[in-house]
């Protein structure tokens, strides 16, 4: 095991860690008294965009700097919203912390809205976490009962209000803009950018967007310093500018076919073979591992070989995946067939695709009829050309859709295919081994039936 | 005055211009497919048919900057230094996609498509298509579905453009449509119990790109490439909206909107849309008949100038009713005839018929509660002349009984007067109503003269913003009939054939209210107020 600290998941095992008692003993909410004591919210942007924190939503965009994009002396209002909708396959680190620990994120979100001059807050939390929902919303009462939310709070001129605002129960919800249309009461379907959300953003007003994980790193910024927080993690990379670098604890969800399943607090850097090995015991039942989704199924994958990938915000793209994204490892036995993986995956984006962007609506469903067809033993060759290709004009060719689940739906298919390829040509040809035709017989004119 | 740069090719927009990608492709001649994206409604990109390659040039360097990913035209601002790219080999391949992703669902049944010919998907896939179809092919349903009194929707053929939802959201105000579904699964629908019923309805047919919605008025009667397109304006009210009537052999199957940015944008009401099956109806009359001994009997046209002038002449005192529905030509042209025989004769605007109050839609859109299209036309020629402009003075004067004869003129589309007012043209020697229907009027007219419907007539119409709209003639009337312009020229014996460019030139030079109409007039019109403004004392 990693000789590590963990920070955001400290408090999980204690008795009642979700209450308000047993945060404070262990020295909850002194970030917030050290903030309105002694630090102006320009001073606490500086100090995130110095420690480099990177979203932990899935995009990994500098949290420091997002906050600066909110216009300068603004009359507000400025909204805040905490995107709880987690919804990625496999990711379910927010959900330990909103269950096991909601007053560590209250303490972010009040810390990142004084940082932002936000008055008021909204924790969008996915439909399906009603634990979640009870225990934050008697965290928030049990937090305006004791000064730290509502007005002037412990006694300064900041104020806030939270408002718990359960989502909508689909994938797009959790996309920054979708979740701000959906908070709204419309349609979750994103927006086109620009505006971008700090401009204008929930009811037209500047907004930002934050997610569970990140402001909850925002607190341990604050009490433990930015030294300590790039103490942890993988350095910037001198000789690529765009690369700043994977600092901070980070919350890693393993699933999959490993010993030990669980979420685990580990420095952003870790193998995803120390993942594995270390925290989850190996892959089950004795068996050799075959691939694992590096991030939520809709950053790629790694096969065995990649298994010593770092899991950092870079890692993961070095060897052909999308990113680190929610840092939900999935792992895959040497059982598996990557038929099966593939179907799955495109069934779920065709799923949640929001139908907004052509590319995204079609070309999810067009793959999951090929998959489907593959499967069925009517595969061609030919098809998993045209799944590449399929999932280039859907996602990986940049800005065909307005919002990046075509990406997420994208990257799996490139890299099963790619990656496996081997795999799902003798699937063909054992289960369609003459080739034939399978176009399905086109029907007379159809029927102009009126109802 | 900026430079946008589209492939290579440099095109001007003006400093207060707010072009996107797809129109200042536009002025370069250069067309940018796109569905869901129309000047007159938000932009959503999300039908994606308009990606391009899009960067900046630097003013002092000249040097170009390249965004790395695609940009949908639509949602990209035109603005100084932007260069756009829309042939690229990149920009092929997306278009090319999203036509395939497009047709996957798409029932290929354009024999029976009532768009088929003016249909985006259909015109698109033939330029940026793919050669083959990859997809597996599937048995299509065509399920169709009722969205209210005007329009169906044939589901399949929806590729999810929203125009339709969009416009009942920001045009007509009614919200009725909807996007149900996720997905693939999308469609477009109504509440249940709250159908699609608001009067600007029928231009969700127009918004659509493909055959999804149709005109239930327009359904399977005709194939769109047999269609001629006239420009009119609409005669339905006094807003005048611009508008293509569009028929075949003689027989108008529908109007549409035509784009007017001083009248009516993109937009028709449905009252307008649907108002043109008078030009048809069975009822119209066709015989040109004079009453002898109290009974109507036919004579023929080549015998009438002669005919009325006699009558007329003999008549003593004479009045004539310019109907609003005429245009300005026709009521000069009557006007001029009728106070050459007399130069005293009574001069009045017929009835202008105000139904209700006006209505404004959310965008502004307005159907006017008057249902006349040329009331200010023609109250300007009888001002210029001296008449009446009011129907009730004249109908007092009429009263006093030193008027003999009279000329009714009508063109109404529907009943326009009673019996009792009928009653009051009885004494008169001679009474001539021009109209296409019968009425009291006309049963008591000494000369019944069938008239022309406004798809008939060429001229122009003043609406309620002393905008002068040309219209052209767009069906010959039924064999019987005559439209007014011609049937005047001719009984002022004026040589050749009857030319609306010229009395209107007339008109213009004689009546300073229409000077501004001596110049070119757009089909967009042209606003007569400018020539008051000019024309006002300066302070």
């Amino acid at each position: 095991m990693l000789q590590f600290e963990p920070v955001l998941l400290a408090n999980i095992n204690k008795p009642d860690s979700h209450t308000r008692a047993v945060y404070e003993s262990a020295g909850g909410y002194g970030a917030l008294r050290k903030v309105l004591a002694e630090m102006q919210p320009p001073a606490l942007i500086e100090l995130v965009k110095n420690s480099n924190l990177r979203g932990r939503g899935g995009a990994g965009f500098p949290t420091g700097l997002k906050w600066t994009f909110l216009p300068k002396d603004h009359p507000g209002p400025i909204y805040m919203c905490i995107n709880a909708d987690e919804s990625e396959p496999g990711t379910f680190n927010n959900r330990i912390l909103m269950e096991e620990d909601p007053h560590q994120v209250i303490e972010g979100i009040i810390l990142s809205c004084y940082a932002t001059k936000a008055k008021t807050a909204y924790l969008y939390v996915r439909y399906e976490y009603p634990l979640c929902l009870e225990r934050l919303q008697r965290a928030i009462d049990e937090c305006y009962a004791a000064g730290y939310l509502g007005k002037n709070i412990l006694g300064s001129e900041f104020s806030l209000d939270i408002f718990l605002h359960r989502g909508a129960a689909a994938y797009i919800c959790g996309e920054e803009t979708g979740l701000i249309e959906s908070l709204e009461g419309k349609r979750a379907w994103p927006r086109i950018k620009p505006p971008f959300p700090a401009v204008e953003g929930v009811f037209h007003k500047p907004t930002v967007v934050n997610n569970i994980e990140t402001v909850a790193c925002v607190t341990h910024i604050v009490n433990r310093g930015v030294e300590w927080f790039k103490s942890i993690g993988v350095p910037a990379d001198p000789n690529n500018p765009r690369d700043p670098g994977s600092y901070g604890p980070k919350l890693y969800c393993l699933s999959g076919h490993v010993n030990k399943p669980g979420c685990y607090e580990a420095p952003l850097g870790i193998t995803c073979r120390q993942l594995i090995d270390e925290y989850g015991g190996g892959v089950w039942k004795g068996r050799k591992g075959k691939a694992a989704i590096p991030g939520g199924i809709s950053m790629g994958l790694l096969t065995e070989k990649e298994f010593d990938t770092p899991l950092d915000f870079s890692g993961p793209g070095r060897v052909g995946c999308l990113g680190l994204g929610t840092a939900a490892v999935v792992v895959l036995d040497e059982t598996v067939s990557m038929v099966d993986f593939l179907h799955n995956s495109c069934r779920f984006f065709q799923h949640e695709s929001c139908g907004q962007c052509t590319p995204c609506r079609e070309g999810t469903r067009w793959s999951l009829e090929m998959l489907e067809r593959i499967k069925a033993g009517k595969g061609r060759l030919r098809d998993l050309d045209l799944l590449l290709e399929i999932g280039d004009s859907i996602g990986i060719i940049p800005g065909t859709t307005i919002c990046g689940l075509a990406d997420g739906a994208a990257w799996p298919i490139k890299n099963a295919i790619r990656k496996f390829r081997g795999e799902f040509e003798d699937y063909i040809k054992r289960t369609n081994p003459q080739g034939y035709a399978v176009t399905h017989a086109v029907k007379a004119l159809p029927v102009l039936a009126s109802h | 005055m900026g430079i946008v740069l589209i492939n290579g090719r440099e095109v001007e927009v003006g400093d207060k211009e707010r072009l996107n990608g797809i129109q200042a492709a536009e002025r370069a001649g250069v067309e940018i497919p796109h569905y869901c994206w129309h000047a007159g409604l938000t932009v959503v990109a999300s039908c994606r048919m308009c990606l391009v390659e899009s960067g900046t040039r630097n003013a002092e360097t000249g040097a170009i900057s390249m965004m790395p990913k695609l940009v949908p035209a639509c949602q990209t601002p035109a603005k100084d230094g932007t260069v756009f790219v829309t042939d690229s080999e990149n920009v092929r391949k997306a278009r090319a996609m999203v036509e395939e992703d497009l047709l996957i669902d798409h029932p290929i049944d354009c024999p029976i498509c009532d768009k088929a010919g003016e249909c985006r998907l259909q015109d698109y896939h033939f330029e940026h298509g793919q050669n083959e179809r990859r997809a597996d092919i599937r048995p299509f349903t065509s399920r169709r579905r009722d969205m209210g009194d005007t329009v169906t929707l044939f589901v399949d053929r929806c590729v999810m453009c929203t125009r339709c939802v969009r416009f009942t959201r920001e045009i007509s105000g009614t919200s009725e449509l909807m996007v149900i579904n996720r997905g693939s699964h999308e469609e477009i629908d109504v509440l249940a119990g709250f159908p699609l019923d608001n009067k600007l309805s029928g231009n969700v047919v127009d918004l659509c790109p493909v055959g999804a919605l149709g005109d239930k008025d327009f359904l399977y009667r005709q194939r769109v490439w047999f269609l001629k397109q006239h420009n009119g304006v609409c005669t339905g009210c006094s807003t005048g909206c611009s508008i293509t009537v569009e028929e075949n052999q003689d027989h108008v199957w529908r109007l549409k909107p035509r784009e007017n940015p001083h009248v009516n944008k993109w937009w028709m009401c449905d009252d307008g849309r649907y108002g043109y099956h008078h030009v048809h109806s069975p009822e119209r009359q066709v015989g040109l008949r004079k009453r002898e001994n109290g009974v109507h009997a036919n004579i023929e046209w080549a015998t009438l100038p002669a005919e009325l002038q006699a009558s007329l002449v003999a008549a003593g005192r004479l009045a004539a009713v310019i109907s609003p529905h005429l245009t300005v030509e026709e009521a000069y042209l009557l006007a001029k005839y009728i106070r050459g025989i007399d130069s005293s004769a009574v001069l009045s605007i017929g009835p202008v018929p105000v139904v209700g109050q006006d209505e404004t839609f959310k965008n502004g859109f307005t159907i006017r509660a008057e249902k006349a299209p040329n009331r200010r036309g023609v109250e300007a020629i009888i001002k210029h002349f001296g008449g009446h402009l009011n129907f009730n003075d004249f109908l007092g004067e009429l009263d006093k009984s030193e008027i003999r004869a009279a000329w009714l003129t009508a063109g109404y589309p529907s009943a326009w007067h009673d019996a009792a007012l009928a009653e009051r043209f009885a004494d008169l020697d001679v009474l001539i109503v021009q109209d296409l229907f019968d009425s009291p009027l006309w049963d008591l007219a000494t000369y019944q003269v069938p008239g022309g419907s406004f798809a008939e007539r060429d001229g122009s119409y003043v609406n309620h913003g002393d905008r002068l709209q040309p219209a052209k003639w767009a069906v010959r009337p039924p064999t019987g009939a005559w439209v007014e312009g011609p049937l005047y020229w001719r009984l002022l014996q004026l040589p050749g054939m009857f030319n609306s460019r010229k009395v209107l030139d007339e008109v213009a030079a004689e009546i300073p209210y229409f000077a501004v109409a001596g110049d070119e007039v757009p089909d967009t019109g042209v606003d007569l107020k400018l020539n008051q403004l000019a024309a006002a004392p300066t302070t």
